[in-house]
């Protein structure tokens, strides 16, 4: 079989953990060896100093590994919260608009409530309307599609859009001072609304809240009938369908969820470190966090390395272009380098590549 | 199997929380050294005219002060008016400036959060309004009275026009000019209407349409605007918005062009006619030998024609009518020595009266509200009260087309 053809591709049937785990490191490695080469001729950097500035860029003082995790805990926030809808195999790609429509509630609540209630009060009521414009945000395509089979793809993506529109009007509505274009920091004189600061840092509570949810939807996902049924309806619908399970229950009421979580990283972002709101708030975050999910397997403590690399590569390549006086698109370049092979090495762990010398083996 | 594969990501991630508390500990404060390392945080990158005009002031600024890209003098671009701006001024902090600039009017709560957080680095930022109220000693606001700039190149813009119905290609009445505004607040009317009044100031019967696009760097939207207006019967374009959006498009319509932020003359040998920009150099400089000498600087500072902060480029001699160098530089000297004042209230009138007093929005409250009267002397005081403008009136001869931002 397949004698005519130089190189042969089969699906790999195991592939041990460690040996995994090689090819991965190795892509890794094989992608900074290239970022070097291609940055020593296209500028003429010393490839050491590059990768020790992208190493500073992320953890050269406190401050620095303090936002690294901070961005770390919305994405792996927006990670578990998509990744219960694509192990059902229902394609939500509105992760950004359900986040920003969280932030959107939380931050009206701040606008409109700022003096008017205490101040744990409107923390609630800013939670609760996180919750629910994220959770509206991703039922009305689940009902759609549970109802009339609409695609999910086009329906959820379109979705932020509407969502960025909103945030626009309402940023204009709301702008200080009138006809500047955005809204600044809320009650930056008051605080009201902003979440208490742990530990001392304005950082901390986020990355709790992450993990929390990190872990309670692990524990979801894995040990609940909801997470079984979830599962299930990914693998097979006429199965799921078999033993009884209502399908559309289980993606409309899974979407809600997915929703609600995305929702609460908006929260997270407007009630806790930004306080402000912007069409540009989420920042790509609800497709980044697809990547890291899948990458992930959507195995939480992966998602947590997955979204580690992400994010340790967007802030190290910010770095060099402001410390090598690059132009911000050269970091673009290289996170592009990064993930391609990150990515890439994913097939050589799912597929074997047989080159026509080795008969025996084809054979 | 699996187990094992579990316990080897339990392995990295604990060994990758290791590694950060190892360095949390390590890397803390660098030494202090007296010499000044100052950072600039940019909305947009050089692309964007405005933009561009603050990097070259801010490398010839530090430069002159013996500084070195990259060791002693920073620049950010691309940053957005978010917490991104806090984020990276900290970050400049961390690189060990002592002086931070940002250049863009979103930018300013950010800035004042991370002033208050570290009182021994100075942060100044452009077009602001808030520093002379919030009362931090190393927060600085700084703008400069470019709309002295803005009056002079619509003198250019007016004698052009009166070319144009000289030579018969136009009549007086359709002496229309078009401009492209990014949003609707004080520093965009500030800058047309001086415009506008510089232009009437020799062509009388002029008249002007705005446009505005609801953002500062869309070079779609600029350009469709001034297509827009080009085709609206505007026989010449001046914008506030930073793209090349405009220029191009008059450009390729043959429409005589007033820039802004610097010349356009690469892009549009055809039709640029002269443009005025805020020169920051002087700004950066003051600030910077302010801090090496220990002095405070201003909460609030203006730059003027005399401080070398407006600028006009040379003109364009291939678009401009004859004589309008000399007469700028005419307009400049009155200026200066105050004999003719951009916002004289005898040269305009608002719903057909005379503006003889005017409640200004000076200091920043809740509800953005008059609070300072604004007119005396004959004249509407533009940057007196503070560096950032708030001359926010409509007043008769322009048309707003739309002011949905």
């Amino acid at each position: 079989m397949n004698k005519g053809s130089l190189i042969h591709i089969s699906r790999r049937k195991e592939i041990s953990w460690w040996r995994a785990w090689l090819v991965r490191l190795a892509a890794i490695a094989l992608a900074l060896i290239l970022c070097g080469i291609i940055t020593f001729f296209a500028t003429g950097l010393n490839p050491i100093s590059f990768y020790a500035a992208m190493i500073d860029g992320s953890f050269g003082t406190s401050r620095r590994i303090w936002m690294l995790l901070q961005n770390m805990a919305i994405l792996l926030c927006i990670s578990v919260a998509l990744a219960p809808a694509f192990r059902m195999r229902f394609w939500n790609l509105g992760g950004d608009g359900q986040a920003l429509m969280g932030a959107l509630g939380a931050a009206a609540s701040m606008i409109l409530l700022g003096d008017k209630v205490p101040n744990w009060l409107l923390i609630l009521i800013m939670t609760v309307a996180a919750v629910l414009f994220g959770a509206v945000w991703a039922f009305i395509p689940a009902f759609f599609k549970a109802k009339w089979n609409t695609n999910e793809t086009l329906f959820t993506l379109m979705m932020n859009y509407v969502a960025v529109q909103l945030v626009a009007f309402f940023v204009i509505i709301w702008e200080v001072p009138k006809g500047a274009g955005k809204i600044g920091i809320i009650n930056q004189n008051t605080n009201a609304g902003w979440f208490p600061q742990v530990g001392g840092s304005k950082y901390l509570l986020n990355v709790i809240i992450a993990v929390l949810i990190t872990v309670i939807m692990y524990v979801y996902m894995k040990y609940t009938k909801h997470g079984y049924e979830v599962a299930v309806v990914g693998e097979s619908e006429p199965t799921a369908r078999y033993a009884g399970i209502n399908v559309k229950n289980v993606v409309v009421r899974t979407m809600v969820l997915s929703g609600a979580l995305c929702g609460v990283a908006g929260l997270l972002l407007v009630g806790g470190t930004d306080h402000t709101l912007t069409t540009t708030l989420i920042d790509g975050r609800g497709f980044t966090g697809v990547m890291v999910a899948w990458l992930a397997k959507f195995n939480p403590i992966y998602m947590a390395l997955t979204g580690f690399l992400i994010v340790f590569l967007q802030r190290g390549s910010a770095e060099i272009t402001t410390m090598f006086t690059l132009n911000q698109s050269y970091g673009d370049i290289i996170t592009g380098i990064i993930l391609f092979f990150v990515i890439g090495c994913e097939f050589f762990l799912n597929y074997q590549i047989h080159f026509r010398k080795s008969h025996k083996e084809v054979a | 199997m699996k187990k094992l594969h579990k316990i080897a990501a339990v392995i990295a991630a604990s060994a990758m929380a290791f590694g950060m508390t190892a360095s949390l500990n390590a890397a803390e404060v660098k030494a202090e050294d007296a010499q000044i390392k100052a950072g600039l945080i940019c909305l947009h990158d050089e692309n964007s005219t405005y933009d561009l005009n603050f990097i070259n002031a801010f490398k010839e600024a530090c430069e002159a002060q013996g500084l070195v890209e990259g060791e002693t003098y920073f620049i950010t671009t691309n940053i957005p008016e978010g917490q991104e701006c806090y984020e990276e001024a900290m970050n400049m902090v961390d690189r060990g400036c002592n002086y931070v600039f940002a250049d863009s009017f979103g930018h300013e709560d950010y800035m004042i959060e991370a002033a208050k957080e570290v009182p021994e680095v100075q942060f100044s930022h452009a077009t602001g309004t808030k520093a002379h109220t919030e009362e931090l000693d190393n927060y600085h606001n700084a703008f400069a009275s470019i709309y002295e700039g803005r009056y002079m190149a619509g003198v250019a813009a007016g004698m052009k026009l009166n070319e144009m119905i000289a030579a018969g290609d136009i009549t007086e009445d359709q002496a229309k000019m078009g401009y492209v505004g990014a949003y609707t607040y004080a520093e965009v009317i500030s800058g047309y209407t001086s415009f506008y009044l510089g232009a009437k100031s020799v062509c009388p019967s002029v008249t002007m349409e705005v446009t505005f696009t609801g953002s500062w760097y869309d070079e779609t939207k600029e350009k469709e605007g001034a297509q827009m207006l080009i085709d609206a019967g505007c026989v010449l374009i001046s914008q506030h918005a930073d793209s090349m959006g405009a220029p191009t498009a008059c450009e390729a319509a043959g429409v005589p062009n007033v820039s802004y932020n610097g010349s356009t003359i690469a892009a549009a040998p055809n039709t640029f006619l002269v443009s005025s920009r805020i020169n920051w150099a002087p700004y950066f400089t003051y600030c910077m030998d302010a801090i090496t000498a220990g002095e405070a600087i201003d909460a609030d500072w203006t730059g003027t024609l005399e401080t070398g902060s407006v600028e006009l480029t040379e003109v364009n001699e291939a678009v401009a009518a004859e004589g309008t160098a000399d007469a700028i530089a005419e307009v400049q000297k009155k200026l200066s020595a105050g004999e003719v004042k951009v916002f004289d209230i005898d040269t305009f009138t608002v719903e057909g009266e005379t503006l003889s007093s005017y409640l200004a929005d000076v200091d920043t409250d809740a509800d953005y509200t008059g609070d300072t009267e604004a007119i005396s002397d004959g004249a509407f005081q533009e940057s007196s009260f503070r560096s950032a403008p708030y001359f926010d009136v409509n007043i008769d001869g322009i048309t707003l087309l739309d002011s949905a931002f």
